[in-house]
């Protein structure tokens, strides 16, 4: 209808909200399949769990803030947060466990802020730490990798076990989970075995086969893949990623010369845990990382620098998520220092 | 524990002093607070406040005796600097003081109806109009500030308010919409 | 120290980079940026083509930067084609001339092609067809020995404005002092817009020429063409003249094609390397930037002594039967101008003065072209509508990446949303240039500009309210004062009367008292005047005796 009237400009680039979210999950699949494959049906039902509550919570929101729910939740951030919560949770997770995540996620970290683009955490983390902090035992529920022991229990001990809680007659919980490389490198030096004897034992050295540990190696190399697809795609910021990988191979090279024997070694670090996840996936979350160019150099290599403390230092055994969140804390302040100095500013 | 205490004591007072030292040494010659509210008031000096003027009005917001959100012509671009300067919580204009005008207006005298009475010269309280006793009273239009003061004195009611609408030199462009910040049905 | 050393080596280096970077023809990058498509085919496929004459032409009195212009005749009035129909209106503002001679008709608000969609005063000229001229005696080749002062001054009375859609007066620009580069720019770099392109190709010597007598009144030592490289035949058609010419004084320079290039500070940045201080101007780094339109247009004053009156316009889009582009008088009706390309398609959209990325979208074709009308574009329906409302803004920084002023356009948009203007200035909001760049990019839909042109304009006419109370301010006291003085001054008469009475009763006691006291003193004085007298008798009469 002629003489409609609009601001400029009148031309777009066409990626929307919802496709940079959909890009994001797609990029996701190939870790996803990754996870399932190794550590079984639990990912499977995490992400039933996550991907259900975390809508149906947005929805109720979004009701209760008289909003439009049907727009909001086609943006595909909840989406989103669920799957990346899913996949950080541990496959044995009992269902309220996911459900607590979920409802942290999305209810406090997200909805109480503002919703998106207002929210200060990542709320995948958020929701993560709480559960972390609350119910430490029930987060090192990681079944056996496949091809170490008996490898991740089927389908009906699984389902038994995460929505009701039983285990068949005989097992315990200890039988079927084991834990992470990461976690077990830090129990033993902590018991003053050192990570040479760890690696070679007896008891855990199916556990280390291949770059660093049965099934995560592959993990991260799909997130890997799917996080440089996301990069080339101008979806995720390259800065971020860059500064969180160069910098955590830096430091865990320094530490690891310097002693590696009570040190993990770089490629260890690097696809180990949830490594490749936070670079791509969680990090460059754009609502909760800094805006500014020089700033995203800062705040990854900010993210690195806590990841190994924590790993090396802290009390828990990945710190991806208070690394991710410590860095959201310091991001407005980042920002206000890293402002790029504009054309034609004479002290350039 | 003797010792302590005056431990504690020596400590209070060495910063005590300190605190005494910077105060003077590095006191800051501040505006007083009423040239500052002052500053922020719109000067149309029309009494709608209930007092006699902007500066009488700031005086009296400077005393604590006036609430800030008794101004139309100012509008809530100037409650909000207020509300910024005496650190107080933004509020809604007080409708009681009347309403804020869409549009600034000014006022013209219409010359086939004057009497040049001077009425309204000693009513205007910036002197923005020109003229003597039984001469031409003339507003000053690039001077008037729309207080409506010189309406009523007039007997003859020959003074009209006329809107001054934007031109395309002093239009202010309207900020979008934005849906996502206010509930709405649906 | 070694720190200090080596940072001087590099500075030098760049210093040089730079001053290489002008003889060698590098180019240099302007940071962010995009890559469009130019759609410039549609329009560039046939010659320039002239509209018939009207009977009745609109001439808005602001088509400029600067102050409104002054009009000079009145309703009723007979005025001739190139006739002076109102003078600057101050030392920043321009001229405006008849585009056709014919009767004055009227002088009142009209609606203008603007940003605001509001009217302004228009002068009415109705065609008499004679197309009678003033009298015109051309400078011709004389320019080589006039001064600069002069020749300016035939520019500023032409009503020669920046035709690149900026619109400031021409000569106000061309200062003596310096200024060693000059540039023209051809550089075009919004989508659909051709008329540059085409003037090039059609008017290249023209071109030269006026670019030659702009050099000549700056004292310039170098003209650059600057054209993007998706127009091979304009390059060539100013190449051809520029060989013709054989002085060495111009060249072209071909620049890759990305908007904003043709931006005046994102040009120069691109040609010379350096970046124009903020809050100054381009003359400051020696360097002058005008649009070929424009120094077409200097020619034509120079060489014709004609005035601003036409323009070269692209009329374009998809909603448009034949686009092309069309020599226009200033103040043709646009309706005129669609119906000489066919008129408008079934599907069209939009009516949008200017190009895709700045321009704005008109609320009729009831608008006369102005002297900024570089471009009138119809769009079709997109197939997909953008959403009324947009979405929150996720941070992702695409903005700042594309921001060819280097700003932080996503702090700009909090800072603008909620009004907070020391922010807002902290974030350099008025070297925001409008391109667009940002709000093409942003994946929430974000009419980013939209926003800021609100934040410029409100904090433009808090000032203009700012100033204009504290001259209220200062009225106000002077009354107060004046009545203070008023009440003091009637107070100190009434003392005064009353001192005065009251002095009055007293001097009347005082009088009495006086007066007897007088007679008294009288009375003595007498008396001793006779004894005097009468002692002198004696003496004389004793000095007889003796």
């Amino acid at each position: 209808m002629l003489f409609k009237q609009s601001p400029s400009p009148h031309i777009k680039q066409s990626l929307s909200v919802h496709d940079m979210m959909f890009m994001v999950i797609y990029a996701l699949v190939p870790g996803a399949l990754a996870s399932i494959y190794f550590f079984g049906w639990g990912v499977l039902f995490n992400l039933a769990i996550a991907i259900s509550i975390c809508l149906a919570t947005e929805a109720i929101i979004l009701k209760l803030r008289q909003r439009d729910v049907a727009h909001t939740l086609q943006d595909g951030s909840a989406l989103l947060t669920a799957c990346l919560l899913a996949l950080a949770l541990p496959s044995l997770a009992p269902w309220w466990i996911t459900a607590i995540a979920s409802i942290s996620a999305i209810a406090v970290a997200k909805h109480l802020y503002g919703g998106l683009g207002f929210n200060p955490f990542n709320p995948a983390m958020v929701g993560y730490i709480v559960v972390m902090i609350s119910f430490p035992l029930e987060m090192t529920l990681w079944s056996a990798p496949l091809g170490v022991n008996d490898g991740w229990p089927d389908f009906s001990t699984t389902f038994n076990w995460v929505f009701l809680g039983a285990l068949p007659y005989g097992e315990t919980i200890d039988s079927i989970s084991m834990a992470t490389p990461i976690e077990l490198i830090k129990t033993q030096l902590n018991q003053m075995h050192d990570i040479t004897e760890t690696r070679n034992s007896k008891e855990f050295s199916a556990l280390f086969s291949g770059l660093s540990g049965a099934g995560w190696q592959w993990i991260n190399l799909c997130f890997l893949a799917g996080g440089l697809w996301l990069v080339k795609k101008d979806v995720a910021d390259w800065r971020i990623p860059t500064a969180f990988l160069i910098t955590l191979v830096l430091i865990s090279n320094i530490f690891s010369v310097i002693d590696y024997s009570t040190n993990s070694s770089t490629l260890f670090h690097v696809f180990s845990g949830g490594t490749m996840l936070c670079a791509f996936f969680i990090a460059t979350d754009p609502v909760t990382a800094s805006t500014t160019p020089k700033g995203r150099w800062i705040y990854g290599i900010g993210i690195a620098a806590l990841v190994y403390i924590i790993r090396s230092w802290g009390g828990y055994p990945d710190g991806i998520a208070f690394a991710v969140v410590l860095m959201n804390m310091a991001a407005p302040l980042i920002d206000y220092y890293t402002q790029p100095k504009v054309y034609g500013d004479p002290n350039k | 524990m003797f010792i302590v205490i005056i431990t504690l004591a020596i400590i209070a007072s060495l910063f005590g002093l300190l605190l005494a030292y910077s105060a003077i040494r590095f006191k800051v010659e501040g505006d007083p607070v009423v040239n500052q509210i002052d500053s922020l008031l719109p000067q149309t000096q029309c009494g709608q406040c209930t007092y006699a003027g902007c500066r009488p009005y700031a005086e009296a917001m400077a005393k604590g005796e006036a609430d800030i959100n008794q101004c139309p012509p100012g509008g809530e671009a100037t409650i909000i600097a207020l509300a910024d300067l005496l650190d107080v919580e933004v509020k809604p204009l007080n409708a009681e003081h009347g309403e804020v005008k869409t549009l600034p207006t000014i006022v013209r005298i219409d010359e086939e109806t004057c009497i040049g009475c001077t009425l309204c010269i000693q009513a205007c309280p910036i002197d923005a109009i020109l003229g003597a006793a039984k001469l031409m009273h003339t507003v000053i239009e690039s001077e008037c500030t729309g207080c409506d003061l010189c309406i009523a004195p007039c007997p003859v009611d020959c003074i009209h308010i006329f809107e001054v609408k934007p031109t395309t030199r002093n239009w202010t462009a309207e900020l979008p919409d934005a849906d996502f910040a206010s509930p709405h049905a649906g | 120290m070694r720190i200090l050393h080596h940072h001087m080596q590099v500075k030098l280096k760049i210093m040089n980079r730079n001053h290489n970077q002008l003889e060698e023809g590098i180019l240099s990058k302007f940071d962010g940026g995009l890559k469009l498509v130019g759609h410039k085919q549609v329009s560039t496929g046939s010659a320039i083509s002239s509209i018939t004459p009207g009977k009745h032409y609109v001439i808005p009195l602001q088509q400029h930067i600067g102050a409104i212009s002054q009009v000079l005749v009145k309703s009723g009035d007979r005025v001739l084609k190139g006739q002076m129909i109102a003078k600057r209106g101050d030392l920043i503002s321009a001229a405006i001339h008849a585009p056709v001679s014919g009767v004055v008709t009227d002088i009142k608000q009209h609606a203008v092609p603007h940003v605001s969609g509001l009217s302004d005063e228009c002068i009415f000229i109705e065609n008499d067809f004679k197309d009678e001229w003033i009298e015109r005696n051309p400078l011709g080749d004389d320019y080589n020995h006039t001064a600069s002062p002069n020749l300016r001054k035939i520019i500023r009375d032409a009503g020669i404005v920046g035709l690149g859609g900026a619109t400031f007066p021409a000569s106000v620009k061309q200062t003596e002092i310096n200024l060693k580069t000059l540039i023209l720019n051809g550089a075009e770099c919004e989508p659909y817009i051709s008329c540059d392109d085409i003037l090039m190709r059609e008017r290249a010597a023209e071109i030269i020429s006026g670019a030659d007598i702009i050099g000549h009144i700056i004292k310039a030592r170098r003209c650059i063409i600057a054209i993007e490289d998706n127009k091979p035949e304009a390059i060539k058609a100013i190449q051809a003249v520029i060989d013709e010419d054989g002085t060495g004084f111009f060249r072209i320079q071909a620049i890759p094609t990305i908007y904003p290039s043709g931006g005046e500070k994102q040009l120069i940045k691109i040609i010379t390397g350096k970046e124009v201080p903020m809050n100054r101007f381009p003359a400051e780094i020696d360097v002058l930037c005008h649009n070929v339109a424009t120094a077409y247009a200097i020619h034509r004053a120079i060489y014709f002594a004609e005035p601003l009156i036409s323009r070269i316009t692209t009329i374009t889009g998809q909603g448009i039967k034949q686009p092309q582009n069309i020599e226009v008088l200033i103040g043709t009706p646009m309706q005129a101008c669609i119906e000489h390309c066919g008129g408008y398609t079934e599907d069209s959209d939009e009516l949008i003065m200017g190009g895709p990325m700045m321009g704005f979208t008109l609320k009729s074709d009831d608008l006369p072209i102005v002297k900024a009308t570089n471009c009138l574009l119809v769009t079709t329906k997109e197939k997909e509508m953008p959403e009324q409302h947009h979405m929150p803004c996720i941070r992702c920084g695409k903005c700042v990446d594309v921001c060819p002023v280097r700003l932080l356009p996503q702090q700009l948009y909090w800072y603008a949303s909620s009004k907070n203007t020391d922010r807002l200035l902290e974030h350099n909001l008025f070297d925001c240039i409008e391109c667009g760049c940002c709000a093409y990019v942003c994946p929430s839909d974000i009419p980013l500009v939209q926003y800021y042109r609100a934040a410029k304009t409100t904090f433009i006419q808090q000032e203009r309210e700012r100033k204009a109370s504290d001259i209220a301010r200062q009225r106000h006291e002077a009354h107060q004062f004046r009545l203070e003085k008023q009440k003091k001054e009637r107070a100190e008469r009434l003392r005064k009367k009353r001192e005065m009475l009251k002095n009055k009763s007293n001097d009347k006691e005082a009088d009495k008292k006086d007066s007897k006291q007088a007679a008294i003193a009288d009375a003595v004085a007498r008396a001793q005047a006779k004894k005097a007298e009468r002692l002198k008798e004696n003496k004389a009469a004793d000095q007889d005796i003796k």
